[in-house]
């Protein structure tokens, strides 16, 4: 790149690039981002998309009974109780989606909270606050899941399992508040901080109107990846046995209990689901990725 | 050297003692009781009288300080208290089955560090090639794919070649050769994703050292870009890799809990869900102490190569 245009990018004000630049210079985050507009479509409209209703039962089409062959009446053949797996996938897409957004979104927005108040009082309650997330950050995101749905009880609110959104968000939380802290570090030393406080404004009012505000950036593109992440923890889980439960379609249940009789007899019962959940992860981590090129590329997660 | 060495060897014990209490103090809001799943699994009516009876002789009857008391002081004796479950020391069950999951461990370090530099640093060198992008997609694939898809994956494949994987772990020491024959397959499954993590990162640590004037005056000294590159590019970049090696070999315990159930390897991650399931608090919280040490234990490591390789460090602190 010239010094000349590295200027002219400095000076450029972010507000003045439109989306079609972004399309332009990250044609890889452009797919990610069809898939996933794909996939929500086919998610809310699934009672049009799919072929099945995916609790329906198909004697045929179960392996158990040495069927169930992907076919032009089963496009990606039949689970073992003959339940159509074409159909399974597009409801699990709700299952996945609905659960990898809510628990990202809370995991963010706790973090951001966090971050920003550690930030802006600074001194013990920082250093505090510090030292948990630390603590926190020391156990693999898998075991701190884990840890959590054995301390919430099982807790379904309208069709969606809230213990394992907490889960979930739990383990991205201090991600989350590390990053933003780092960011809103710089924000309190700026005047209009210092401004809000003059006017006496209250602490709750410059966190929540003047801090958190300016970190959307950071936010967006770390709610963008863990979208991508809540939904591999969420097929993990449920793959465990301790996510989600039957008859919920859900992408990691959809593997779970596949035992070894079906490596050979009925392969496609293994192989879409994983498909679908790596598609999902993937399209949500090239739009996570190319996002923080575009908006932010020294952000560190 | 030395001095910075202790100083931070101090250091890990009161994030130890921290880590302690809060895992006792989470692990005491647990609903669900393991007694009753116990006597009720081993069939029968199950009076009040004696679900209380047993426990008070697990001692879960005690009041919480002395609960607190007995656990804290049994830590530093290597005592972690009995699995309420099978009712042997939590300490054994450990120890009896974390030599796999470290086995396991290392080997897919090995696996991630051998495959990750030579991609890492090509994808780097190529930047904005076809090269890199094919890197960087299936780099990205990694972290987008999940393990243990991949490991029952590979197990299909195994058995498409007709060969039955070996049932049962064979000790490393017995017959190295059927062991490996056994590991390899989850150490791939788990190591992907290291592998991707770590070359993304050398990737782009390399990409920044590459950027900074020390590495345009190496070249304008007229260094060999081979001498450039390995000597002024790597070394630095090295720093934040070696952080990330650490990291995920700290981590690896998260996707050994997934895959160790597809490859039905008895090793902590399954003693881990198994000890869920059954609400045996005693051996979460061991396991949980287990995961929390060995971090610690990780970081120091990292922390001490990080001031070997790096004297400002070790001048700083």
């Amino acid at each position: 790149m010239s010094t000349e245009s590295s200027i002219s990018l400095t000076l450029k004000q972010p507000s003045k690039r439109t989306f079609l630049d972004f399309i332009k210079q990250q044609p890889l985050g452009f797919i990610g981002l069809v898939l996933i507009v794909i996939m929500f479509t086919c998610a809310i409209f699934a009672p049009q998309v799919a072929p099945y209703n995916p609790e329906d039962i198909d004697f045929e089409a179960s392996p158990a009974l040495g069927g169930g062959e992907p076919s032009w009446e089963h496009l990606l053949g039949g689970d073992a109780f003959g339940r159509d797996i074409l159909s399974r996938l597009i409801y699990g897409a709700r299952t996945a989606l609905s659960i990898g957004f809510f628990s990202a979104m809370l995991g963010c927005t706790l973090g951001a909270i966090i971050g920003t108040t550690s930030a802006y009082f600074g001194g013990k309650v920082d250093l505090i606050i510090q030292r948990l997330i630390d603590l926190m950050l020391s156990f693999p995101i898998v075991v701190l899941a884990i840890v959590v749905i054995a301390i919430f009880p099982k807790t379904v609110v309208a069709g969606i399992d809230v213990n394992v959104i907490i889960a979930i968000a739990i383990p991205f939380t201090p991600k989350v508040a590390r990053v933003i802290r780092a960011q809103a570090l710089t924000l309190v030393t700026l005047p209009y901080i210092d401004a809000a406080k003059a006017a006496g404004f209250s602490s709750k009012r410059i966190i929540f109107r003047h801090l958190i505000p300016n970190v959307s950036a950071p936010f967006l593109i770390m709610l963008t990846a863990f979208i991508g992440q809540a939904i591999l923890l969420e097929a993990s889980l449920s793959y465990l046995g301790l996510g989600v439960v039957e008859p919920t379609p859900s992408w990691g249940l959809m593997l779970s209990g596949v035992n070894s009789d079906y490596y050979r007899t009925a392969p496609w019962m293994i192989i879409y689901p994983g498909v679908a959940v790596s598609i999902a992860v993937f399209s949500f981590n090239l739009l996570g990725d190319s996002l923080r090129d575009w908006l932010d590329p020294k952000l560190k997660l | 050297m030395l001095k910075y060495a202790l100083k931070r060897i101090l250091l890990m014990f009161p994030t130890l003692i921290a880590v302690a209490v809060i895992v006792f103090l989470v692990l005491r809001v647990v609903p669900g009781d393991i007694v009753e799943l116990k006597l009720t699994a081993e069939g029968g009516e199950v009076t009040l009288e004696q679900i209380e009876e047993e426990k008070t002789r697990l001692g879960l009857n005690d009041p919480m300080h002395i609960q607190f008391y007995k656990y804290m002081t049994g830590i530093p004796r290597g005592d972690l208290g009995i699995s309420l479950w099978t009712e042997r020391p939590v300490a054994d069950e450990i120890s009896a089955r974390i030599g796999l999951s470290f086995e396991l461990a290392i080997l897919s370090t090995i696996l991630a560090v051998l495959i990750a530099f030579p991609l890492g640093t090509l994808s780097a060198l190529f930047r904005g090639t076809g090269l890199d992008y094919v890197i960087r997609i299936i780099t990205i694939g990694g972290i987008a794919v999940p393990s243990f898809w991949l490991g029952m994956l590979l197990i299909m494949l195994v058995l498409s070649f007709g060969k039955l994987p070996p049932l049962g772990t064979v000790s490393l020491f017995v017959d190295p050769l059927t062991n490996f024959n056994q590991m390899i397959w989850p150490a791939i499954s788990v190591g992907y994703r290291y592998t991707s993590v770590v070359a993304r990162i050398l990737r782009s640590s390399i990409l920044e050292v590459l950027s900074e004037d020390y590495i345009r005056t190496a070249r304008a000294k007229g260094l060999f870009e081979r001498v450039v590159i390995v000597k002024h590019g790597m070394r630095n970049a090295l720093l934040p890799t070696i952080t990330v090696i650490g990291l995920e070999f700290a981590f690896l315990l998260g996707g050994l809990v997934v895959t160790e159930s597809v490859f039905n390897l008895n090793g902590i991650g399954k003693l881990f869900i198994d000890s869920v399931v059954r609400n045996d608090l005693n051996l979460l919280q061991g396991l949980v102490l287990t995961v929390a040490t060995s971090f610690v234990f990780v970081n120091l490591i990292v922390d001490l190569c990080y001031a070997a390789l790096d004297p400002r460090i070790r001048y700083q602190s």
